[in-house]
């Protein structure tokens, strides 16, 4: 007879079984017997306690996003639960893999109103890929196998596990799990042929393609596959927020960041483009602008894992269903190797512009305090461009992303479709496990900083080498853009009263210096780059900064605003 | 393909004016879904997400074992129905989902009236009603009788209209939609065996 253990130990093997390192969490009452589990399996499990349960969601999204595994947290039932919302929310809107185990009372106190009890399955269905009660301890090994199958393949998504307290303590004979299909769930649709042979003529036939790329190719890993594609049909690429690290930012025909606050090229010219083709993103109305004037000019193809997205915002011609790692291959191979020089040239001017009105100010700016935009720029090339960007949201967030450069793939973890306050910390703590050998650089508000500033408890605690760049501007300083320039200048609740970050940081025995000279600057970031460990570089930036260019919400994508 | 002519926008019958985004019409979606607890709600979700009023609704299972059946009737645009449908299939545990007009589709539904006995007695038109509308009487004493009608929605309706404007009528429920498909094909039968052998692959 196999030997019997209890449906929390069954946990830790089921977990060990998917290939499970690392786990973000926080006990509590409904999931005591999982802790006491863990406590003999911390030689192959390596908890991360945070300081908040959703410092522990939102830690495994950043793990996810960098390490392009499944990221793990593991909470109690109730609030404990209910403080993994906001992080369940945003993986589901940002494709995020990533698994969330919370306790539950035992399955015959449910229903009860018992202490910590809440429905846990009902509140996150709608915002969960699935979400699974596990009220028998055999249930486990298959439950958490499908739970991991789910969230890893097709469209990733975040998926609930919620494990009733009974099922925890009853002792179980475990056999391991490994689900690898279900029936009524095809991660990976079937290639149409007809569809790619469309694509390739459409390419084929087009003067002035222009290709926008998602976060689709940082997931499927196509990052290659893009390359061979925009190489061979000579094809300029915008990329989505999440997308930003598809290609290097210097490639030739990387013509820079899409929506609201992203480059003037890229927005203008899919209004002047034949061809629009669509990878791996799913026409955010932060990209589109007026959906009346979207590109309706252009033949539209629009590739993507998921049916669903199809003609959902933006009417498309052809669609390619499937994994865009197979698709986008499948297509290089039938497109003709072909230039487009004057249509790729069409983009300097653009550029030119944007630099002359925009960014040369922001980046060499000759007096005044410091702005966002040249210290995220030197950040970035003092890490040689090599770094993590963990963004919070906000001006820190566009900026950072308008600014910060890549030359490798899985390199941007932000909040993109949920636009999460408080997300970067977490964030970044996740992203130094998920990639350990990498430099993390965060970029956060003052507002930002202090939704989830207990996480540097656990940046103390785990010596978690996060490089926090704090921009203080004194305001929530992107609600306090959109007040100057749509409410008339009514700076309503946006001026914030600061502590002494500098002074928190070392209570938290984080090294930590503030800069508001730009002579210092360089200096300041060597130190910090150079400091083993993390490091809070609190910058005191212009209060009344605003990011642009900017397409007004609602407005047409071609209708940028460079000054104000 | 779809027959647009229903009178629920109007403006069908004129061809022209056909704008799929625009006019709404009555949909009926077949979901057939694995049989598990809570997927009730997470379909009913996804039409209240969409503010889309579920106008009759039947779950039971399916003659495929194991497999659970949903008739849903709404009404709205088709580009929503299109949108309604692919977010319920794109639910786990959700086997197929299709919508269909009213054309593609065989359809029933059955009613039950409470009807007053004193009231009948005294208005010979009432059971005159009943008769006309093929209903069956299940029972009757001397307070009321109980009147089965299965057909369709109209004449479900019309019956009930003709007996509650005599005053006769004490109780009356519809069940939902139920109805099968005219096609020839089996897709839900064709979905499993591919799925079938695709796990066997």
């Amino acid at each position: 007879m196999t030997e019997k253990i209890t449906g929390a130990e069954a946990l830790m093997r089921s977990l060990l079984n998917e290939g499970v390192e690392t786990l973000f969490g926080y006990p509590g009452g409904a999931i005591m017997p999982v802790y006491d589990a863990l406590y003999d399996y911390t030689d192959r499990l390596n908890h991360i306690l945070v300081r908040h349960e959703q410092g522990a969601v939102h830690a495994a999204q950043g793990y996810a996003r960098v390490s392009g595994k499944v990221g793990c947290a593991i909470v109690t039932s109730g609030p404990g639960a209910t403080n993994t919302i906001t992080g369940v929310a945003d993986a589901m809107i940002d494709s995020t893999p990533m698994v969330v185990i919370c306790g539950q009372v035992g399955a015959a106190m449910l229903g009860t109103d018992a202490f910590q009890e809440v429905d846990v399955v009902n509140v996150t269905n709608p915002i969960s890929k699935w979400s699974y009660q596990i009220r028998r301890a055999e249930d486990v090994a298959w439950a958490v196998s499908r739970a991991f199958y789910i969230a890893r393949t097709g469209r990733p998504g975040p998926v609930v596990l919620d494990f009733a307290k009974n099922a925890q303590t009853a002792m179980v004979e475990y056999k391991p799990e490994k689900v690898d299909f279900i029936r009524s769930y095809q991660p990976v649709p079937t290639i149409n042929e007809e569809a790619i042979e469309q694509a390739a003529y459409l390419i084929n036939h087009a003067d002035r393609p222009l290709l926008l790329a998602g976060q689709g190719i940082e997931l499927g890993n196509a990052h290659q596959e893009l390359l061979d594609l925009i190489e061979k049909a000579d094809i300029p690429v915008g990329c989505t927020l999440l997308g930003l690290s598809d290609l290097p930012s210097d490639h030739p025909l990387n013509m820079g960041m899409l929506g609201m606050h992203g480059n003037l090229g890229p927005n203008v010219q899919t209004n002047q483009c034949d061809l629009l083709i669509a990878v791996g993103m799913r026409f955010d109305d932060r990209v589109t602008g007026n959906l009346n004037t979207y590109a309706k000019q252009a033949k539209i193809i629009h590739f993507d894992i998921d049916p669903s997205e199809f003609n959902k915002n933006v009417k498309v011609d052809l669609a390619v269903l499937g994994d865009c790692k197979q698709t986008l291959a499948a297509v290089t191979e039938k497109v003709h190797r072909i230039k487009h020089t004057e249509w790729v040239n069409s983009f300097k001017p653009y550029a030119e512009k944007e630099y002359e009105k925009v960014i040369d100010k922001a980046i060499h700016p000759k007096e005044g305090p410091l702005l966002m935009a040249e210290i995220i720029r030197k950040v970035s090339e003092a890490t040689k461009n090599e770094a993590i960007l963990v963004t919070d949201v906000g001006q820190n967030q566009m900026f950072g992303c308008r600014y910060f450069k890549f030359t490798k793939g899985h390199s941007v973890v932000t909040s993109g479709g949920c636009g999460t306050m408080g997300f970067g910390l977490p964030a970044a703590i996740g992203a130094t496990f998920g990639a350990p050998d990498r430099t993390v650089c965060l970029f956060v508000g003052d507002g930002g900083l202090q939704m989830t500033i207990q996480e540097l408890g656990t940046i103390m605690e785990q010596k978690a080498p996060v490089k926090i760049i704090l921009l203080n501007n004194n305001f929530l300083g992107n609600v306090r853009q959109w007040q100057a320039m749509f409410f008339n200048h009514r700076y309503s609740f946006t001026p914030m009263d600061n502590p002494d970050f500098e002074l928190i940081a070392k209570a938290y025995n984080i090294p930590a210096a503030t800069v508001t000279d730009r002579d210092k600057l360089d200096a300041e970031i060597e130190k910090m780059l150079t400091t083993e460990g993390a490091y809070l570089l609190q910058c005191g930036v212009l209060e009344e900064d605003n990011i642009l260019p900017m397409t007004p919400p609602g407005a047409n994508v071609d209708e940028m605003i460079l000054e104000i | 393909m779809k027959q647009n002519d229903c009178n629920i926008c109007g403006k069908c019958k004129d061809k022209a004016e056909k704008d799929l985004s625009l006019c709404e019409h009555l949909y009926t979606i077949l979901i057939y879904s694995e049989n598990v607890p809570g997927l009730l709600s997470q379909i009913s979700a996804i039409f209240t997400r969409r503010q889309v009023n579920i106008e009759t609704l039947n779950v039971c299972a399916s003659s495929t074992p194991g497999v659970h059946k949903y008739t849903v009737v709404c009404c709205c645009t088709e580009s929503m129905v299109i949108m309604l449908t692919k977010q319920i299939e794109k639910r786990i545990d959700v086997l197929q989902a299709r919508y269909y007009t009213d054309d593609e589709i065989f359809i029933n539904e059955t009613s039950l009236l409470k009807i007053s006995t004193p009231v009948m007695l005294e208005n010979a038109r009432v059971s005159e009603a009943i008769r006309e509308h093929n209903a069956r009487i299940i029972e009757v004493n001397p307070t009321y009788a109980t009147a089965e009608k299965t057909g369709s929605t109209e004449e479900i309706l019309s019956l009930y209209n003709t007996l509650n404007a005599m005053g006769a009528v004490l109780q009356f429920v519809r069940s939902g939609r139920i109805c099968i498909t005219k096609s020839k094909a089996e897709h839900l039968d064709e979905f499993i065996a591919r799925r079938e052998k695709e796990r066997k692959g």
